[in-house]
């Protein structure tokens, strides 16, 4: 994985130590609030409900033992023992004191860690396959073009004053497990006909209150180019960007409202501009990025075979494990869905444990999942037995990946000052209603993801069953959705009819579910019966 | 009746304006009549208070303090419903359904 040089850690050094003079001030009245406001949310500082919340970045969820150490750490000694995985691969204190920032700050900066671009109208943690660079089906490892993005926005100027957030992802194999077209500006690295690596660009997507899916606005853009084509993007965004109405100024807006044909025209025309200039970075520079990336030194001749006779571990292992692209190798999933749990969270001790297995087991790497869960990239089939007994002992062998108590939500009212309604305790009635495993393999894939409000960090545009919280004249209100999806066939979510009460959505999600079970035909998912036989289908199961 | 409500500069720890200052308790919220934009200005000013704000409550039925009217005022008021070993109070097996 990507290591600072003295450049880097001179910057971000530097950024604590302005920060710690902001805090400093605004302490001591110096500055109000609405002047501090902007400098704290520059480095992931936000008020919620009942604290300063702090996001920290995991650039393209690539984390290594000694980072999630100092994450425990952290949780320890200035929050209250957890931490919280978010959608975009992030990690979030939910009760941090605002004297304490720098101090959080400087600890991260010693890890190479920063909250920098966690916030703010800036481009945001760029998010990025959880398998890439053990995944079977990759054309290549994505995370050095993760990183080399990375490095060319953060803190340039044109980039930081943005017309509102803009959220980028890439990936490099067909299967999308990283809801690329969810996002402003996606890249999926793919190879032309002459065996050439390039981007297919999409652009456009998000979720939030007006939902669109991202076209691909290019089939194949040169890698060498991607600097120029992103200025392009962003400089006809920032053109024509709605910066008086918030709810207008995100990209999709734009795409949608100039079209997708006269969006694609003003970019290649800006394209063209930029290429003259011939600024984009040199070869040099991403291969200096991509060794950082090199793969492990995996061992040749180990075996395929994995001893299944534990029952509980045979489980685990059919529903938790994914091919890998080395021999003798597998990708293990570790599911922070118990359920009587809170999706995502994880313990400080958990926190250790997973280092330790990633540092013993997986060449000291771990990947965060936009689903809340994680990975251990590159463990030998051999030794998953015993990783799996560490696991359970630390209660994080939960055999539920993709299944229906898998559920994506995100911190809703229960913490978040935007939300209008809880989503936890929604999450938690559906697992505990679905908690039998065997009724949970039987049925099969089915993504449920619940937002506690309409900007939607709980992705319900695109699970296959969504759910929606709404405040109804001071009380809780849950619409229902079917249909979405954010793999390779992206679809987005259209909202049953009228909402429910929390029980009352419990037991709607449970007769979708059973309608589906009734109608489907062999091998078909619940999102393959619900295209198949449309939400008609399913509303007559759900209404009576 | 309206009381007032904010985040503690320092810590951000939810609080509740008593007349004097300002409590982590809710039961210690006064009724602030027409007072609010006066206390929340002279508040701003000191510094010790984040986004400072009034809202609705009414007499608990308790009878002892206020209930805020809107439900994510008592959240705030007493933690979040999903961890209550994080609450103000965590030894309380049915403060949750004060929330609800």
């Amino acid at each position: 994985m990507y290591k600072y040089d003295q450049y880097d850690h001179a910057m971000v050094r530097a950024r604590v130590e302005d920060f710690r003079d902001q805090v400093r001030r605004r302490l001591a009245g110096q500055m109000t609030d609405d002047q501090f406001k902007p400098l704290r949310l520059k480095n992931g500082l936000y008020l919620q409900l009942h604290a300063y919340m702090l996001r920290v970045a995991i650039p393209y969820g690539t984390l290594n033992s000694t980072q999630m150490r100092k994450l425990a750490h952290i949780a320890r000694t200035y929050d209250r023992g957890y931490g919280h995985f978010t959608t975009r691969q992030n990690l979030q204190y939910h009760w941090i004191k605002l004297e304490d920032a720098p101090n959080i700050l400087g600890e991260l900066a010693e890890v190479e860690m920063h909250a920098i671009q966690t916030s703010g109208e800036s481009i945001r943690n760029i998010s990025a396959d959880h398998y890439a660079g053990a995944a079977a089906d990759e054309i290549m490892d994505p995370r050095p073009w993760a990183e080399t993005i990375r490095q060319m926005t953060t803190f340039m100027p044109e980039f930081s004053y943005l017309p509102r957030k803009f959220k980028i992802a890439v990936i490099a194999a067909e299967a999308d497990r990283a809801a690329l077209r969810w996002h402003d500006f996606a890249l999926r690295i793919v190879k032309n006909d002459a065996g050439e690596v390039g981007f297919q660009v999409f652009a456009g997507g998000g979720m939030g209150r007006t939902p669109f899916i991202a076209y691909e606005i290019r089939p194949f853009l040169p890698t060498g180019q991607i600097l120029s084509y992103l200025q392009a993007v962003l400089r006809v965004w920032n053109r024509h960007a709605r910066r008086d109405n918030i709810h207008k100024q995100r990209m999709k807006i734009l795409v949608h409202e100039l079209g997708e044909e006269e969006f694609r025209r003003q970019v290649e025309e800006e394209f063209q501009h930029f290429l003259s200039l011939g600024e984009d970075f040199p070869q040099a520079e991403y291969d200096r990025i991509a060794a950082y990336f090199t793969p492990p030194p995996f061992e040749a001749g180990l075996p395929e075979e994995i001893d299944r006779t534990d029952p509980d571990f045979a489980v685990w292992v059919d529903q938790q494990i994914a091919a890998h692209k080395a021999p003798g190798y597998a990708i293990v999933n570790i599911s922070l869905k118990p359920i009587q749990g809170i999706g995502g969270d994880i313990s400080a001790d958990q926190m250790d444990v997973v280092a330790d297995l990633a540092e013993r087991y997986s060449f000291d790497e771990l990947r965060v999942a936009h689903t809340q869960n994680l990975v251990l990239p590159h463990v030998r089939k051999a030794d998953l037995y015993a990783v799996w007994q560490s696991l359970r002992d630390a209660g994080l062998a939960d055999a539920n990946l993709d299944l229906v108590t898998d559920i994506i939500a995100c911190p809703g009212l229960d913490y978040c000052t935007l939300a209008n309604a809880r989503s936890i305790p929604v999450a938690q009635k559906i697992a505990d209603r679905f908690a039998d495993p065997e009724r949970q393999r039987d049925l099969g894939e089915l993504k449920i993801k619940i937002s506690g409000c309409i900007n939607a960090c709980g992705h319900h545009h695109a699970g296959h069953i969504g759910i929606l919280g709404v405040d109804r004249k001071g009380t809780e209100n849950y619409q229902l959705l079917l249909g979405g999806s954010g793999d390779e066939t992206t679809s987005q979510a259209k909202i049953t009819g009228p909402g429910f009460d929390e029980d009352g959505i419990v037991d709607a999600v449970e007769r979708a579910v059973e309608r589906y079970r009734e109608v489907r035909e062999p091998g078909e998912r619940f999102l393959d019966t619900y295209r198949r036989v449309g939400m008609e289908g399913f509303k007559e199961a759900i209404y009576g | 009746m309206k009381i007032l409500t904010g985040n503690d500069l320092k810590n951000g720890r939810v609080v509740w304006w008593d007349g004097q200052g300002w409590s982590i308790h809710v039961e210690d919220a006064v009724d602030v009549g027409d007072q609010a934009d006066a206390i929340l200005s002279r508040e701003d000013a000191a510094c010790r208070v984040n986004g400072g704000y009034a809202i609705d409550a009414e007499p608990d039925p308790s009878g002892r303090g206020v209930r805020p009217a809107h439900i994510k005022d008592r959240i705030r008021a007493y933690g979040p419903t999903v961890r209550p070993d994080l609450t103000l109070k965590p030894a309380d097996p049915n403060a949750g359904t004060w929330v609800i």
